[in-house]
C-alpha cells in the first residue's frame, strides 16, 4: 500500500485483498515447487492434433523444469497486473483468469513430467464433462437467483437421465428421448415448488429429501424393469457428434467446441438465453428483484411467488435437458445414480461462479478440467494421488465461501419463503 | 408425551406405505400382465405388495420360520434392526442438535467417515487391554469427527461461510480422503487390492447383548446413553439453553450476551463428535472390516431420522429404530421377493416429505386441530 494512503479499506476491499494475497502465494508456490525445486526437468510431449481439422503445429515439446518455470512467473505477473488494478480501483477479472491458466500450466508441466498429453483431447474431454455441471449450475441459477435454493438439482438430472434413456429406447427415437427430459427435470421441479413455495418448507430439506425420492425411484425402476428387460427398456443409444463446417477445422478450438453432439449445442443456446435474458430482458429484472427483495418487487406490483414457481419449474426443465446428455450424449443407457453427486458439483459451481451464468460455467468449466485431468494424470502416473486432484473442486468452494477468493454472497431473499403481503413464513 | 403427536407421524408413514406399495404392485411385470382383467390385476397388486411388506416385516421384526427350532431365534431379525438402528440414532442425534441449535449438518456423513477412521485405525493398528482398546478407539473416533464438524462451526463462525455448503463439499472430500486411505499400506489389508481395511482386533470390538448368534451389540446401549445424554443437555443444562437460545433467535441470543460463534462451534463439534461416534459403533459393533462403502447413506438417512423425530432426543431413537427396521427388513425383501432395495429410500423419502408438509396430511385426510410440532423453519444461504 502506498503510504499517502490512509483511508481504511471497506469489507469487499479487504476480501478483495485477501484474495490478492491468496494469489500471490499460490504463484509463489508454484515458481518454488513447479520452477525451482525440480533438480532436472523432463521433456512434456503436448499434441494438438484430434482428427482432421487444420494443422497449425502437431506437437509441442516443452521442458518440464523450464516450462513450470515459466508459466509461473507469468502468473505472477498476472498477480502483479491484478494488485495495480486493485490500487486503481478497477476490476481485474482478465488478469485473475490468467493467473488460473497459467497457473494451471505450471502445474500440468510438474506433474506431466516425461509424459505424453494429449492436449486438444484434454480440452475436449473438459467440456464433456462439464456439460451436465453447466446444465446443473444453469438450472440453479435460474431458481436461486429469484430466491429458491435449488439442492434438488442431483435430483432434476436423474429424473431427465432416466425418463430420456427409457423414452427413447421405447420409441427407439433419441429425440423423444431429449423431448421428454426437460419435462422429466420439471416434475421433480415442480414438487420443490409446490412444497417450497405453497407449504414454505425449508428448501434445504426439501431439496435433499427429492434427490433421495428420486434415486430411490429410478434405482428401483432400474433394478425392476431396465435390468431385467434391457433391450426395450434401456437401449437408447446415443447422439452421434455432429461437425460444424469450418468451425470445426480450428486446432484446438474446434475439435472442443464444434465437433459436439446435438445436446452440447443446446447448452451454448441456453448459457447465452438465460445470460441475456437475466441482465436485459424484463422477466431477468423481475427474477432478480424477486430474489433480491421480494417486498419491493411486490409493492410495485409483481407477483412473487408466480415469478418463483415459473423459475423453479423453468431451472427442472433445464436440468432435465442436462440429465439427457448421461444417457443420449454419453453412455447410451442408464445405470443407477448415474449422476453420481455431479448435481452437487453444479452447485458449487454455481456458488463458486457467485451466482452468475457466465460465473458459474467458468467454474463448472474448471471443474470438469480438473476432473478430466485427474483421469488423465491417474492413467500417466502423477506425483500426487487421484483421491487428492478429485477433492479440489470441494476444496476449492468451501474456500470461496470463506471469503477467501472475494465476496460470495448469494441473492438476498435465497430460501425464504414469501407470503403475501410481505415477510417471509 | 401427548399422543396427538403421534397422528401426524404416523399418517405419513401409512401413506408412504401406501404409496410404496403402489410402486411394487404397478411395477410388477406378473400384475402388468393381467392389464386385461382389472379385478384380478387388482388383487394380484395387492397380494404383490402384501408380500413384499410381509418380507419386510420377517427380515425386521419376528421371522416364524427361524422360531419353529428354537422361539428365541425367530427373534434374530429384531437383533439386526437394533444393529442397523444404532448408527442411524447416533447420526440423528448429531443432526437433531444442530437442527435445535438453528444450524443444519449435512455433514453426518463426512463426520461418520471421520469417526469409522479413528475407530478403526486405533482399532487394528494398536494391541491393548479388552475394555481400554474400545474406549481408546471410541475417543479417537469421536475427537477426529468432532474436529472435522467443528471446522465447519468454526468457518462460519469466523468467516459465515453457510454449514450446509460447506458440509456437502466436506463429505466429498472424507469420502475421497478415505478412499486414498484405503490405498496407502497403513491401511491396506495386506495381501488385498480393493480398498478394504483389516478386521478390528477383537479386544475393540463392542461384546454381543445376547449371545453369539444375535447380532445385537453394545453400541445400541451406547446409542440410547447418548440419547439420554442429549436430552439432558437441550432440557437440562445451561448450554443446552444457550444452544436452544440461539437457534430460535441468533440475534436476540446476542444482545443477551451469549456467544453466538463459540456456540456454533460447540455444537457443529458435539454434532460431529456423535456422528463419529456413530462411525465407530458401527466398525466396532458390526462392520469390523472398514470398506470404502464405509459412509453408505448414513448423511441422508441421519436427516431423515432427524426430521421424523422432530429434532427430539426421544423421537429420533423411535424413528432410527423405524428406519433401523426398514434397513435390516430391505434385506429380507429383496432376496425373497425380487422387490429392490431401494423400495425403502422411496419409503423413507416419503416419510419425510408428508412430515415436512403437514399442511398437506391435514388436507389429504380433513384433519382439525393437530399438533404439528416444530418444524424446520426456511432460512436461505445468508441466515
Amino acid at each position: 500500500m502506498s503510504t499517502v494512503e490512509v483511508r481504511a479499506l471497506s469489507a469487499p476491499e479487504r476480501r478483495r485483498k485477501r484474495g490478492i494475497i491468496t494469489m500471490a502465494s499460490l504463484g509463489a508456490f508454484a515458481l518454488v515447487i513447479f520452477g525451482l525445486l525440480p533438480k532436472t526437468g523432463e521433456p512434456v510431449t503436448y499434441s494438438f492434433v484430434l482428427g482432421n481439422e487444420w494443422v497449425l503445429a502437431k506437437e509441442i515439446i516443452v521442458n518440464s523444469k523450464t516450462g513450470g518455470l515459466f508459466c509461473a512467473v507469468i502468473s505472477l505477473l498476472a498477480v502483479g497486473i491484478a494488485t495495480l488494478q486493485f490500487r486503481a480501483r478497477k476490476t481485474s477479472r482478465a488478469a485473475s483468469a490468467l493467473f488460473g491458466a497459467s497457473f494451471l500450466m505450471s502445474f500440468l508441466c510438474w506433474a506431466a513430467a516425461g509424459k505424453f498429453i494429449p492436449f486438444t483431447g484434454l480440452l475436449q474431454g473438459a467440456l464433456f464433462l462439464s456439460v451436465p455441471l453447466i446444465f446443473g449450475a444453469m438450472a440453479g441459477v435460474l431458481s436461486e437467483r429469484s430466491g429458491v435454493i435449488n439442492i434438488a438439482i442431483e435430483g432434476q438430472l436423474l429424473a431427465g437421465a432416466f425418463m430420456s434413456g427409457v423414452i427413447a429406447s421405447l420409441t427407439q427415437n433419441k429425440i423423444a428421448g431429449l423431448v421428454v427430459a426437460p419435462f422429466a427435470g420439471a416434475a421433480i421441479a415442480w414438487l420443490l415448488a409446490v412444497f417450497a413455495i405453497k407449504y414454505g418448507i425449508d428448501q434445504v430439506v426439501l431439496g435433499f429429501v427429492l434427490n433421495v425420492l428420486v434415486i430411490g425411484l429410478t434405482g428401483f425402476l432400474y433394478k425392476k424393469l431396465l435390468i431385467p428387460y434391457q433391450s426395450t427398456w434401456n437401449s437408447g443409444g446415443t447422439f452421434a457428434p455432429i461437425e460444424i463446417p469450418i468451425l470445426s477445422k480450428i486446432p484446438v478450438i474446434g475439435p472442443t467446441l464444434f465437433a459436439q453432439s446435438i445436446i452440447v449445442y443446446l447448452m451454448y443456446v441456453a448459457v447465452i438465453v438465460i445470460h441475456v435474458a437475466l441482465f436485459k430482458s424484463k422477466w431477468g429484472l423481475r427474477t432478480r428483484s424477486v430474489g433480491e427483495h421480494p417486498t419491493a418487487a411486490e409493492s410495485v406490483g409483481i407477483d412473487v411467488n408466480k415469478i418463483r414457481f415459473r423459475n423453479v419449474l423453468i431451472a427442472g426443465a433445464v436440468a432435465g435437458l442436462g440429465g439427457a446428455f448421461f444417457t443420449l450424449g454419453a453412455v447410451g443407457s442408464f445405470s443407477k445414480e448415474m449422476t453420481a453427486g455431479k448435481g452437487f458439483i453444479a452447485l458449487a459451481a454455481l456458488i463458486f461462479g457467485r451466482w452468475s451464468p457466465l460465473g458459474a460455467v467458468a467454474a463448472a468449466l474448471i471443474f470438469g478440467f480438473a476432473d478430466n485431468l485427474q483421469g488423465l494424470l491417474t492413467i500417466t502416473g502423477t506425483p500426487i494421488p487421484s483421491e487428492f486432484m478429485l477433492m479440489a473442486p470441494y476444496i476449492a468452494t468451501i474456500i470461496a465461501v470463506s471469503g477467501f477468493v472475494g465476496r460470495v454472497r448469494a441473492p438476498a431473499a435465497d430460501g425464504v419463503a414469501y407470503k403475501r403481503g410481505g415477510g417471509s413464513h | 408425551m401427548k399422543l396427538k403427536k403421534l397422528i401426524l407421524p404416523a399418517l405419513s408413514f401409512a401413506m408412504a406405505l401406501f404409496v410404496g406399495g403402489l410402486l411394487v404392485a404397478l411395477s410388477d411385470s406378473k400384475v402388468l400382465a393381467l392389464k386385461s382383467q382389472p379385478l384380478s390385476m387388482i388383487g394380484k397388486g395387492f397380494s404383490t405388495a402384501a408380500g413384499a411388506y410381509w418380507a419386510l416385516f420377517r427380515g425386521s421384526i419376528f421371522d416364524p420360520q427361524l422360531a419353529e427350532g428354537h422361539f428365541f431365534q425367530g427373534f434374530y431379525p429384531l437383533s439386526e434392526t437394533l444393529v442397523a438402528a444404532s448408527p442411524l440414532i447416533l447420526t440423528g442425534l448429531s443432526v437433531a442438535l444442530a437442527f435445535r441449535a438453528g444450524l443444519f449438518n449435512i455433514g453426518a456423513q463426512g463426520q461418520f467417515i471421520a469417526g469409522a477412521i479413528g475407530a478403526s485405525w486405533i482399532g487394528f493398528t494398536f494391541e491393548l487391554p479388552i475394555v481400554i482398546h474400545a474406549v481408546a478407539a471410541i475417543v479417537v473416533a469421536m475427537l477426529f469427527a468432532g474436529l472435522y464438524g467443528g471446522f465447519v462451526g468454526f468457518l462460519k463462525a469466523r468467516t459465515g461461510a453457510h454449514e450446509v455448503i460447506v458440509t456437502i463439499m466436506l463429505n466429498y472430500v472424507a469420502g475421497y480422503f478415505l478412499l486414498w486411505l484405503l490405498s496407502t499400506t497403513a491401511f491396506l489389508r495386506p495381501g488385498r487390492q480393493d480398498p478394504l481395511a483389516p478386521d478390528v482386533r477383537e479386544s475393540a470390538q463392542l461384546p454381543h447383548l445376547f449371545g453369539p448368534d444375535l447380532r445385537a451389540n453394545l453400541g445400541f446401549i451406547i446409542a440410547l446413553i447418548a440419547a439420554a445424554a442429549i436430552w439432558w443437555l437441550l432440557s437440562r443444562s445451561t448450554w443446552g439453553f444457550r444452544f436452544r437460545a440461539v437457534g430460535a433467535n441468533a440475534a436476540a441470543s446476542r444482545t443477551a450476551g451469549i456467544s453466538v460463534a463459540r456456540v456454533t462451534t460447540s455444537v457443529m463439534f458435539i454434532a460431529g463428535a456423535l456422528a463419529g461416534l456413530g462411525g465407530a459403533v458401527q466398525i466396532l459393533g458390526s462392520e469390523p472390516a472398514m470398506t470404502s462403502g464405509v459412509g453408505g447413506s448414513f448423511g441422508f438417512d441421519a436427516i431423515t431420522v432427524a426430521l421424523l423425530g422432530r429434532a427430539t432426543p426421544i423421537g429420533t431413537v423411535f424413528a432410527a429404530l423405524l428406519f433401523g427396521a426398514l434397513r435390516a427388513g430391505g434385506l429380507t425383501m429383496q432376496a425373497s421377493t425380487e422387490t429392490p432395495l431401494d423400495l425403502v429410500l422411496v419409503i423413507q423419502a416419503l416419510v419425510v416429505l408428508f412430515i415436512a408438509a403437514p399442511a398437506l396430511i391435514k388436507s389429504l385426510f380433513r384433519l382439525k386441530n393437530v399438533d404439528e410440532g416444530t418444524t424446520v423453519a426456511s432460512k436461505g444461504w445468508n441466515g
